[in-house]
């Protein structure tokens, strides 16, 4: 079996090999496969920013009439509307103003805000960390909380066992998980912050100040990557591999975590990737109910205030938080799983 | 000529009020009918009181006239919490309508505008389900603006996606049966086809989906309204009440917490109401909840009726003797006991064997027969809620059934299985597979372990195992899975190897060199062999002694040799008559056993085999034989009907 050459970059969905896997695979071809998937997965990348950069351009030509007359009001003197449009280059013909917003983009400009006057680029720059930070505490309590919960509840409810903890499992989870994010929120501020006075409720002030929002966000996908991977490694428990390691005469932890966790882990992060996406957007209501000096915070203004360029930059900034995050999962995916390089999924 | 061909509903459909008589449907459709009572009757109840200014009210918190509190109008907050309900039930309603809309067209677009287009909508529509519906909403936001219709417009377009993916798949469903080729040949147009051929087969699912989608929709609308991008004074929705009520936490919780309450009611009871119908038609429904079923062990319901058989503990006839050096294992009246519904089903019912050191001992039977099982309890893994009984079950002279024995079972007996391609672990390294256990079990370091697992897989004949032993499961063959399986149980120092149909999933070539290596590992070391096989011709091969299990019972135990002319056992010899040769006349139908294995859980009175055999007496129907002599029949050896088994195809 010959190995393809990694120059062709799309092998697509045909292109997947049913590997007889008798002829070996060598150091080389494992490198090429490596390749192969960087570059398919680059690609598809790249064409993901470019369909999110071109949305986001043409998000401001969309809004119906003029979006500089809408943003600086009825009040306006139609002097200051003909230059703030020439200012922005609205003049201009359409592509032009595409290549100039394609040219600075690469350098970095992601044009001027209407109401403050400042770079976006500098808004967003002093805005993103609060936002990033929260958004990854809230996935990394998460997950630290949903895989050994699932792992537990799986391993102690296989097979009808423990049919009370299964039955306590699957409401509570179905409950948090029905809750949205920003009423999560409302209702711990309330218990937490207005009952017990235990944590603050506003604002970024310590790592006190982190709990609650962090909660509010993590919960709900932490309920839904729970069940998740309580049912992949319900699946996986009872695969033929699992029932080797066991011949082997591992102690259970090790099957259950050497053997079972990085195949229920692997299947899990599929479906958790788009968990994982949303909790990235759900970091707008929740900065909004605990008044985060976040990105979300921005994005809510500036559509309020019609300020174009800001929405612009901050809808651009979140759309790549979740390429990003997509990627990520993917990378992942591919180091867990050795066949996922292979081909398309 | 524009046939109207009939689309069939390829869905077995029960009966919509019979599906929601489960807890999830009564609760789900009970909570709707209350939010859409509460929708249509509120605004009409309460509409003006809710409007109502009072300035001697102003910003009170609870009491007994307003049990939520009021605004700082005065207004009554219960009130305008339940005539808020019209507001945001029909804005979610209008956006998921406008969604599916939207979706529909997208997801139909390879049928209505040829498989180019079409490819091209797909690829935008991967892109977009990508993004959170949100972060769509707020995008869309900004295009049409701030308020009621931009919202419905915003929510409606960032759904949208998510339908189109339902639509594309549902569609890829249908796109390529018979009657849409037919209706495309008879020249019916595209939209036609769309209307008439393919949306009442894809219908079903996506009314469930919207159902769920309007919960979504609901709380997306709450968000933006919450966020002050949706429902705009002096107009109120649910969202809009809660953004008013979060500022006075403090002094009155209800004003925000009361329409928060109203908002998590109302998406539960779409929620709830579409997955009841979903789980009723066995739709997938985009939401996850329907991740909750699945995990309990499917039980086989016992058959009411027929006397219960009862594992048969009755200790068998045989001599006892005491265990020898030369006794690798040694089990007497195994039992596997399986809880089902109604009760417990026996598929292994007392088994008793013994084998020698260095002994290949084969076990046939039909499916069913408890051949695998018994298998499993010798190796100690079955698991819980499946039981395992004995009286006797040694294996190297230590009692089996008492103590732990995870070391003496992790390097003196060896487990090859059934399929090959299933037995590795997919995610790690073949070495490190073969390696882990003489780690755990003998303490060896990693370097020591890995170079013996390169050594074994060596010795199994792979080629190049330095390299081998880096790659993982799938760059192997099944044969060499299999191969690098036996490698697996050299790892220690087996005395027993169980092959639990080692060689059923590969072809015949391969085969031959997976038998030849057992034979050759067992000649090495003496290794004792329990060969489970439903395949008598490879058992009379490769072993001294054959147990014929039928119904969870050895019902016969004779020498291989013996196989071919010397069985006596009714069953034996259809068994043996079943197998083809060369010499089989293949213008005559293959011989087969007439008559059905028995359900373990279903047992007959008497021998189980006694329906099938053409010996059967009244006897054979009421007793149960025992294993005596090697042979567990009433009327061992006796002539057979000339006509049986050869000709008895039916």
């Amino acid at each position: 079996m010959t190995t393809q050459t990694p120059t062709t970059a799309r092998p697509a969905g045909a292109a997947r090999p049913a590997r007889p896997a008798g002829a070996g695979t060598g150091a080389g071809a494992a490198q090429h496969r490596w390749l192969r998937f960087a570059v398919r997965r680059s690609g598809r990348l790249l064409v993901s920013l470019w369909v999110l950069v071109t949305a986001a351009f043409l998000m401001i030509h969309l809004v119906p009439g003029d979006p500089v007359r809408a943003s600086l009001g009825p009040t306006a003197s139609a002097e200051l509307v003909a230059a703030r449009r020439e200012s922005l280059g609205l003049d201009q013909p359409l592509w032009v103003q595409y290549a100039t917003y394609l040219r600075d983009l690469l350098t970095g400009d992601l044009g001027t805000s209407f109401g403050s006057q400042l770079p976006v680029a500098d808004t967003i720059a002093q805005r993103l960390p609060a936002t990033a930070t929260l958004a990854l505490l809230a996935f990394l309590v998460a997950v630290l909380v949903a895989v050994p919960v699932g792992v537990a509840v799986a391993v102690a409810t296989r097979r009808g066992r423990a049919p009370r903890t299964e039955l306590g499992f699957a409401s509570t989870s179905v409950f948090l998980a029905t809750i949205p994010d920003f009423l999560l929120a409302v209702a711990l501020v309330w218990v937490f912050g207005v009952t017990l006075g235990w944590l603050p409720i506003a604002g970024q002030d310590g790592a006190a100040s982190f709990v609650l929002p962090v909660l509010a966000l993590a919960v709900g996908p932490a309920a839904v990557l729970a069940r998740i991977v309580r049912v992949e490694m319900l699946a996986v428990l009872e695969t033929d591999y699992v029932r080797t390691a066991r011949a082997k005469r591992l102690p259970p932890s090790a099957v259950h975590l050497g053997h079972a966790l990085p195949n229920a882990v692997t299947a899990s992060l599929t479906l958790g990737g788009l968990l994982l996406g949303q909790l990235v957007a759900g970091t707008v209501l929740v900065e909004s109910v605990f008044a985060w000096p976040g990105l979300g915070s921005t994005i809510v203004e500036s559509i309020l205030a019609k300020d174009y360029p800001l929405v612009q930059g901050t809808v651009l900034v979140y759309g790549v938080g979740v390429l990003i995050v997509n990627t990520l999962v993917d990378v992942a995916l591919a180091v867990l799983d050795p066949r996922s390089t292979i081909g398309e999924s | 000529m524009p046939a109207s061909l009939p689309a069939p509903i390829h869905r077995s459909r029960p009966r919509l009020p019979a599906t929601l008589r489960t807890p999830l449907g009564v609760t789900g459709t009970g909570l709707l009918a209350l939010v859409l009572a509460t929708a249509l009757l509120a605004p009409l109840l309460w509409g003006g009181a809710a409007e109502a200014v009072d300035t001697a009210a102003m910003l009170q918190g609870p009491s007994a006239d307003h049990w939520a509190g009021t605004d700082n109008l005065g207004r009554d907050l219960l009130l305008r919490t339940l005539v808020a309900t019209r507001l945001s039930v029909v804005l979610a309603l209008a956006a998921t309508a406008l969604a599916v809309t939207i979706g529909l067209l997208l997801g139909t677009a390879s049928l209505l505008l040829g498989p180019r287009a079409g490819r091209l909508v797909t690829a935008g529509v991967n892109i977009a389900v990508a993004f959170p519906g949100l972060l769509l909403a707020l995008s869309f936001a900004v295009i049409f603006g701030v308020g009621q219709v931009g919202s419905v417009l915003a929510i409606g377009f960032a759904g949208a996606p998510a339908f189109a993916r339902l639509c594309q798949t549902l569609v890829a469903g249908v796109a390529d049966r018979d009657y849409l080729a037919a209706a495309r040949l008879a020249g019916v147009g595209r939209l036609r086809i769309l209307l008439r051929h393919v949306l009442p087969n894809v219908g079903g699912p996506l009314v469930v989906n919207a159902t769920i989608g309007a919960g979504g929709a609901l709380l997306s609308f709450a968000g933006l309204s919450f966020l002050g991008l949706g429902v705009q004074a002096p107009a109120y929705d649910w969202g809009r009440l809660m953004q008013d009520g979060l500022d006075r936490i403090y002094l009155d919780p209800l004003a925000a917490l009361l329409p928060g309450f109203a908002v998590v009611v109302a998406g539960l009871a779409f929620n709830l109401t579409g997955e009841a119908v979903a789980r009723a038609f066995s739709i997938d429904s985009i939401s996850g909840v329907s991740l909750l079923a699945g995990g309990a062990l499917r039980t086989r319901r016992r058959a009411d009726g027929g006397a219960a058989p009862g594992p048969h503990a009755t200790p068998s006839a045989e001599v006892e003797h005491d265990a020898g050096p030369d006794l690798v294992l040694d089990v007497a009246d195994l039992v596997v006991t399986v809880p089902t519904a109604a009760g417990a089903a026996w598929p292994v019912r007392g088994v008793t064997f013994r084998v020698a050191r260095g002994e290949a001992v084969g076990v046939v039977g039909e499916s069913g027969s408890g051949k695998t099982l018994t298998a499993l309890a010798v190796a100690d893994l079955l698991e819980p809620p499946t039981t395992v009984t004995a009286r006797r079950l040694s294996f190297q002279g230590r009692d089996l059934l008492s103590g732990d024995h995870r070391t003496l079972l992790g390097t003196e007996l060896a487990m090859v299985f059934q399929d090959p391609m299933s037995s590795f672990n997919p995610v790690r390294r073949m070495g490190g597979q073969l390696a882990e256990g003489a780690r755990h079990h003998l303490g060896l370091t990693r370097r020591q372990a890995r170079d013996r697992a390169v050594d074994r897989l060596r010795s199994v004949r792979i080629g190049e195992p330095e390299r081998r032993a880096g790659q993982y499961p799938h760059e192997f063959s099944g044969g060499m899975r299999q191969r690098a399986m036996i490698g697996l149980g050299l790892m220690g120092s087996p005395a027993l190897i169980v092959a639990d149909e080692p060689t059923t999933a590969l072809d015949v070539t391969v085969q031959r060199q997976v038998l030849d290596l057992l034979a050759e590992v067992r000649e090495r070391d003496a290794v004792a062999l329990l060969l489970i096989s439903h395949d008598v011709s490879v058992v009379a091969d490769v072993c001294d002694r054959v147990l014929v299990m039928y119904a969870g019972r050895v019902v016969e135990d004779l020498p291989a040799a013996e196989l071919a002319t010397g069985a006596r056992h009714p069953y034996t010899r259809a068994l043996v008559a079943a197998v083809p040769h060369l010499g089989t006349d293949l213008d005559r139908p293959l011989a087969v056993i007439p008559g059905r294995p028995v359900d373990p859980a279903d047992l007959p009175a008497g021998c189980p085999f006694a329906p099938r055999c053409p010996l059967a007496d009244a006897r054979c129907r009421t007793e149960e034989p025992e294993l005596v002599d090697g042979v567990a029949c009433w009327r061992p050896g006796e002539d057979l009907p000339a006509a049986v088994p050869e000709e008895a195809t039916a």
